[in-house]
């Protein structure tokens, strides 16, 4: 088996990428986006005459500028708006589709909405072939995520026109960008552009991706819900039980994401740490649960204080659990102050996405099932929408949008990028307003986010939430899997030294290399019938607690796993030579010789070796047994006297 | 070791479904159901078959429902909460969601109409439900480290689910009910192709095969339209799930196209509450029902309000659902009583009524009159409907299950005798398949598949195939034994192979069995062969120059070369191969004797004359070859030009 990291991920938007090598067959794990790459690009409609503006005027510093300066320029100086690509925006996937041969891929699986975002890109390639698999759920929300993806993407087609035909001018001039925006795009490495597609082309083109991967998809949803066996058997070939830790730690410092592949022995416990329940409703257990309601609470004490004094809040988060819970929370919040401020949900997905959260009992949290079983809505905003409180908008443009807008309020909407959606429009609207407030999650770099809002005189809140497991976890974790061998990301070696992890062996993977991971058994697995184990014979050996016995069957393989089953066909009667092991004492062998009634006595002689024996039989007939430490000769005499004597021998030394 | 099948209930009969299954020394029981038609013991299994000293929580090892309805989980909050039980029960999110609704709505009927003394409460069908662990579909569930269960989708109701179990290497299903054809708001049964030692299928309609179900739909509709067209009542009395909301999504989606008026009432037992769950169940229904969840949910019924009692002597027309089903008793009951005698009503049946009821009474020719009970009599003039569609599988649906999964043995439950006779001859004629139908009590006992895991080593399974593939036998399409890998191997589902493989099983304490090569035996114990041969020393005479007789070392590699070449002219041993020091043929070896007395040799030397001592081994079973070798050069004189 081979892993390779394509990335390590950033986080819950950015979910790790792995091909896995297992048997020849090559295993593409997830398939992300990287949307935080988006804030190279300048928001659209963009302030054309503001950007020409500022940089008449910082030019206008230096009127005699060399080329020279102007590059120090981009180096010294803060990052301007006009620094930002003004082009529609390409996507930076985990992938590298100029060095991977998408055509060898044989299976996608896929763990979490977030993880399918790069699909499309993957299925409009001819030559891809691989079945997909992912959860029912997965599947439909990480659908209705692209769309959301192609339609907020659509404002920027309609700003710029039809593509550019080929790589667009600004990836051919990288040198013209700011080093900032320059790493972004290239990564730290300075690798090269082979992570970036243009978008894919319109809604009708996702749907076609889906409607493809549907039929793999109830086939398997199994796979990741039970956290239990996948559907691929390999598990009797490869026999290995590995874990593969993937990174989810750049925010959370000691959270990391769980991927667990081939592993043959998952207690049902596990599921707890099930990332989609995680992801729905982050109550896995007591003390992260009370952290993150605790987190919410003043989130939510925020927002209200800030319409409370007549601000808006512009919440852009993209975890649909945690956006189920604020606006739950805010809710109450609102009642309990009697205030009257409306919530405003914009999105072109918004009203499917939310109904689709109240149809999914099965993926939410032990307490949201409950409500289940005692017939209440899994979440609060079925009521609220019902009541008019949260109001569901497709987008900004619609009359009704227009005639039911009222300020103060409180509005969840994407993109958390602050690059694609109705925020851009919002914040344009806000952002010198005091009392609004945004809230932004941990991750996002604000300063290069907020960049083309500037000045920015609205409050923002900047908040991380709890998704992957921590690194406390891990320890409880493996002993409950008990795998035996665990694979985890390098650079997160030292927070495992602090744990006590000596238990199980460790190996450490790095992005972009390909790690060999060893066959941890020289054995196969394999059923032996009943019916044949009958006609087994075992000999118990001599010196050692073990039992042995020749064995003819059939090696069968069916499904995958291995079967030994009994034959009809008689043995060959040229392969019954007995193998023998160990040495011969002579004492004993006399000893055994005389039970047979043959005489003999040893023999010294001076041309034999001294740790050899020569053991002269006199009676019936004459014969010599000329015993080394790894061999015995019986002199050629009358073939009955030979049986004896080699009975004799059968008696005092082990064989097979 | 075999599969025990006890069979507690809907054995040759319809109702109580229960089946006790011991399987790989596990204990499951599939269903706990009561029967509708009897009210004394005999409506519930007899639970004392599986354990006499009832402590059932240890004699078995986990509960499996199916479905919903009461003949699969109406004994269900008896056996945990009165007979004890307090191990795991498993059924799907939707059964655990609304079996609560089947058994409480049950239980007043027991109890408030019929007077009878209730064997279990509302508190013990909550607590009964607290103990369910919900699983989704194709969720591979560990009941413990040997037994694993899987739900598959079968249709019926929602949340109806067929059982995969799996101890070792045996495997069963048990189907509950399931129909192979979607209906208006399920989806049609479906399952992998499993290995299955046994099957056990409902066999409901064991010998009906049903053609399209649309024209029977648009019958019930007709019949319902021209009723409320002429002003008059439609009564359809049904079970407060399931089949409720399969008429209701019929007649709201009629109303709405034909913009009808006439109000469509929800008696109280069969709450607008139920449709609550199957709005957030909707993933659980057909693809096209499931794909209205976004817009409006199929289960948000326009023209449903709910049912008074002040309204049953209303004017006008109307359309009514009221529990229970097959007019058994309750509110149904008493509305039948008002509208039976007014010839401008409806009363709509389902396909299969219980002995015993009104339904029953009203199916079974065309009765006036009906006897309630002592002294109350009740003159039917209404029409009657009968819905001749069914969620349960016709015939056809069986066969194709059982042949589509090609289990080892079949056992027929839920069905009427006749009828399950005449489909077990067809499954073990047409599919050559055992089958069998026991009656209630009665124990089934097929064999099952028993495997003892072992390991085996990497150069075995090497040796396996490595063979087949140049053995034109084998199906292999590897070139040589270098070209074997393992994707090539892993690439073909099934490989059979007539070779024998020869083996070794070792046996070691507090460790796995191990199959290996011979050869590999010895390297993994640590230890070394010890050669057991036959050895014998004669002499070859020779005639030599008196210049020879000076022997030196050189000479002996001659005379050796010498026998070499009178050997191999020999066809019988021409296979002889010549080293420095010997010769070999097979394990047969032969050098010349370095020493004055060999213990090998017997044979004396005759005085004077020049000869060379020869000294040989061989393994035993190249006795006979030996023999033949010696033989051959005792007759030889070297030396001779």
């Amino acid at each position: 088996m081979k892993l390779t990291c394509l990335s390590q991920g950033k986080g819950f938007y950015f979910p790790p990428s792995h091909v896995l090598d297992i048997c020849g067959f090559k295993i593409l794990i997830d398939c992300p986006i990287d949307l935080s790459t988006l804030t190279i690009f300048s928001p659209v409609p963009f302030d054309y005459n503001q950007c020409v503006e500022a940089q008449i005027s910082s030019d206008g510093d230096s009127p005699n500028s060399s080329s020279g300066s102007f590059k120090r320029r981009r180096v010294e100086k803060y990052l301007e708006v006009s620094d930002l690509v003004c082009a529609e925006p390409w996507y930076k996937t985990a992938l590298n589709w100029k060095l991977t041969d998408v055509s060898l891929i044989d299976v996608v699986l896929i763990s979490s909405p977030m993880a399918m975002l790069g699909l499309p890109f993957l299925t409009r390639i001819k030559e891809a072939s691989a079945k997909i698999y992912a959860t029912e759920a997965a599947a439909k929300l990480g659908c209705l995520m692209m769309e959301d993806l192609v339609s907020m993407h659509a404002e920027y087609r309609q700003y710029y026109g039809p593509a550019e035909s080929g790589v667009p001018h600004w990836m051919e001039e990288l040198e013209a960008l700011s080093p900032v925006l320059r790493e972004i795009v290239l990564g730290k490495e300075n690798t090269n552009l082979g992570h970036w597609q243009s978008m894919y082309s319109g809604c009708q083109r996702v749907h076609e991706e889906n409607s493809d991967t549907e039929g793999a998809i109830y086939l398997s949803s199994s796979s990741f819900v039970s956290a239990h066996a996948m559907d691929f058997d390999y598990h009797s070939l490869q026999g290995n039980d590995v874990i593969i830790f993937s990174d989810f730690s750049y925010l959370h410092g000691g959270k990391v994401e769980r991927k667990s592949v081939g592993h043959g022995s998952l207690d049902l416990s596990c599921s707890a740490y099930n990332e989609r329940e995680a992801q729905m409703v982050p109550l896995v257990d007591s003390d992260e649960g009370s952290e993150e309601v605790d987190k919410l609470a003043f989130i939510s004490s925020c927002i209200v204080n800030t319409v409370e004094q007549g601000g808006s809040a512009m919440i852009p988060i993209g975890q649909l659990g945690v956006i189920l819970l604020l606006v739950e929370q805010i809710s109450l919040s609102l009642e309990a102050l009697n205030l009257k401020i409306p919530i405003y949900m914009i999105s072109s997905v918004a009203e499917e996405t939310l109904a689709f959260t109240s149809i999914i009992p099965e993926w939410v949290s032990k307490q949201r099932q409950h409500k289940l079983f005692s017939g209440e809505a899994l979440f609060g905003h079925i009521d609220l929408v019902k009541e008019k409180k949260l109001h569901l908008f497709s987008g900004i443009w619609s009359s009704e949008f227009v005639t039911a807008w009222q300020e103060p309020c409180i509005v969840f909407s994407p993109h958390w990028s602050l690059r694609l959606g109705p925020v851009i429009h919002l914040l344009r609207r806000w952002h010198e307003d005091p009392r609004s407030l945004l809230v932004l999650e941990g991750g996002v770099d604000a300063e290069l986010a907020l960049l083309p809002f500037k000045p920015v005189a609205m409050k923002v809140l900047q908040c991380s939430f709890l998704s992957g497991i921590r690194v406390n976890k891990i320890q409880p974790l493996l002993e409950n899997l008990q795998p035996k061998l665990v694979l985890f990301p390098k650079d997160l070696e030292s927070l495992l030294a602090s744990e006590n992890m000596n238990s199980t062996p460790l190996l450490y993977y790095c992005e972009n290399e390909t790690l060999r991971v060893p066959r941890l058994s020289d054995y196969y697995e394999a059923d032996m019938e009943t019916d044949l184990a009958f006609q087994l014979k075992p000999k118990r050996m001599r010196e050692r607690d073990a039992a042995m016995a020749r064995l003819r069957g059939k090696l069968e393989i069916i499904c995958g796993k291995y079967f030994l089953v009994s034959t009809n066909s008689s043995p060959d009667a040229s392969q019954n030579q007995l193998l023998h092991w160990g040495s011969i004492d002579p004492d004993l062998l006399l000893a055994a010789l005389k039970r047979k009634g043959i005489e003999g006595y040893l023999r010294k002689d001076t041309e034999i070796a001294e740790e050899n024996y020569l053991v002269q039989v006199e009676q019936p007939a004459k014969a010599v047994i000329d015993i080394s430490r790894t061999r015995t000769v019986i002199s050629m005499t009358d073939n009955t006297l030979v049986a004896n004597i080699l009975q004799a021998i059968e008696s005092v030394v082990d064989s097979i | 070791m075999a599969i025990d099948c006890l069979v507690l209930g809907a054995g040759q009969e319809v109702g109580k479904s229960c089946v006790v299954v011991s399987i790989g020394g596990k204990r499951i029981m599939f269903d706990c159901g009561m029967h509708m038609g009897y009210h004394d013991h005999r409506r519930y299994p007899d639970f004392s078959l599986i354990s006499q000293s009832g402590d059932f929580t240890s004699a078995i090892t986990c509960i499996i429902i199916t479905h919903f309805h009461l003949d699969h989980v109406g004994a269900l909050p008896y056996f945990t909460e009165v007979c004890g039980y307090n191990g795991p029960i498993y059924m799907t999110y939707p059964t655990k969601a609304l079996a609560p609704f089947m058994l409480e709505d049950y239980r007043k009927v027991m109890v408030d109409r019929r007077g009878e003394q209730e064997l279990f409460t509302s508190d013990d069908i909550m607590e009964c439900m607290k103990k369910v662990i919900p699983v989704d579909l194709k969720q591979t569930v560990k009941v413990d480290s040997e037994l694993q269960i899987r739900a598959y989708y079968a249709g019926h109701v929602l949340g109806a689910a067929m059982f995969y179990a799996k101890v070792g290497e045996s495997a069963m299903v048990y189907t509950g009910d399931y129909n192979m054809t979607p209906d208006r708001h399920l989806g049609a049964a479906q399952i992998d192709r499993l290995q299955l030692d046994l099957l056990i299928t409902e066999s409901t309609y064991a010998t009906t095969v049903r053609d399209s179900k649309y024209a029977r739909e648009r019958e019930f509709i007709k019949a319902v339209h021209k009723c409320v067209a002429g002003g008059g009542k439609v009564l359809i009395p049904t079970f407060a799930l399931g089949r409720a909301q399969e008429l209701c999504i019929i007649l709201d989606d009629y109303w709405e196209r034909m913009n009808l008026k006439v109000p469509i009432y929800f008696s109280a037992g069969l709450t607008i509450q139920a449709n609550v769950y199957y709005k957030m169940l909707i993933g659980w229904t057909s693809q096209k029902i499931k794909s209205t969840y976004a817009t409006r949910n199929a289960f948000d019924f326009k023209h449903v309000c709910s049912f008074d009692r002040s309204l049953i002597n209303a004017p006008g027309p109307c359309v009514l659902f009221a529990t229970p089903g097959m007019i058994s008793g309750g509110f149904s009951l008493e509305v039948f009583k008002h509208w039976a005698p007014s010839e401008m009503n409806l009363v709509t049946l389902p396909g299969y009524c219980v002995a015993g009821t009104v339904g029953h009474k009203l199916m079974s020719g065309k009765p006036t009159r009906i006897d309630i009970d002592k002294g109350t009599k009740i003159d039917v003039r209404c029409q009657i409907h009968q819905l001749s569609f069914s969620p349960h599988t016709d015939g056809r649906g069986i066969m194709d299950l059982v042949r589509f999964l090609s289990p080892k043995h079949v056992i027929l439950v839920h069905g009427e005798k006749p009828k399950m006779a005449l489909l077990k001859g067809k499954i073990h004629s047409e599919l050559g398949i055992k089958c069998y139908d026991p009656a209630n009590n009665e124990t089934v006992q097929v064999p099952s598949t028993q495997t003892l895991k072992v390991n085996v080593t990497k150069p075995f399974v090497k040796k396996q195939f490595s063979e087949i593939s140049t053995h034109t036998n084998g199906k292999l399409e590897c070139k040589s034994t270098e070209a074997w890998d393992e994707k090539k191997i892993l690439s073909l589902l099934q490989i059979r192979d007539e070779r024998v493989a020869e083996a070794i099983l070792l046996m070691e304490k507090s460790k796995k069995a191990r199959v290996m090569k011979e050869d590999e035996l010895l390297p993994n114990l640590g230890l070394k062969e010890h050669k057991i041969e036959l050895g014998y020393c004669f002499p070859i005479s020779v005639q030599i120059s008196s210049t020879r007789f000076q022997s030196n070392a050189s000479d002996t590699t001659s005379w050796l070369h010498e026998l070499f070449l009178k050997v191999t002219i020999e066809d019988e041993f021409n296979s002889v191969q010549e080293y420095s020091d010997h010769l070999k043929i097979g394990s047969f070896h032969a050098c010349l004797c370095p020493k004055e007395r060999c213990p090998l040799r017997n044979d004396e030397l005759k005085e004077g004359k020049p000869a060379i001592y020869v000294c040989c081994t061989w393994s035993l079973n190249d006795e006979k070859l030996a023999q033949r070798v010696i033989a051959f050069m005792k007759g030889l004189e070297l030396g001779i030009s």
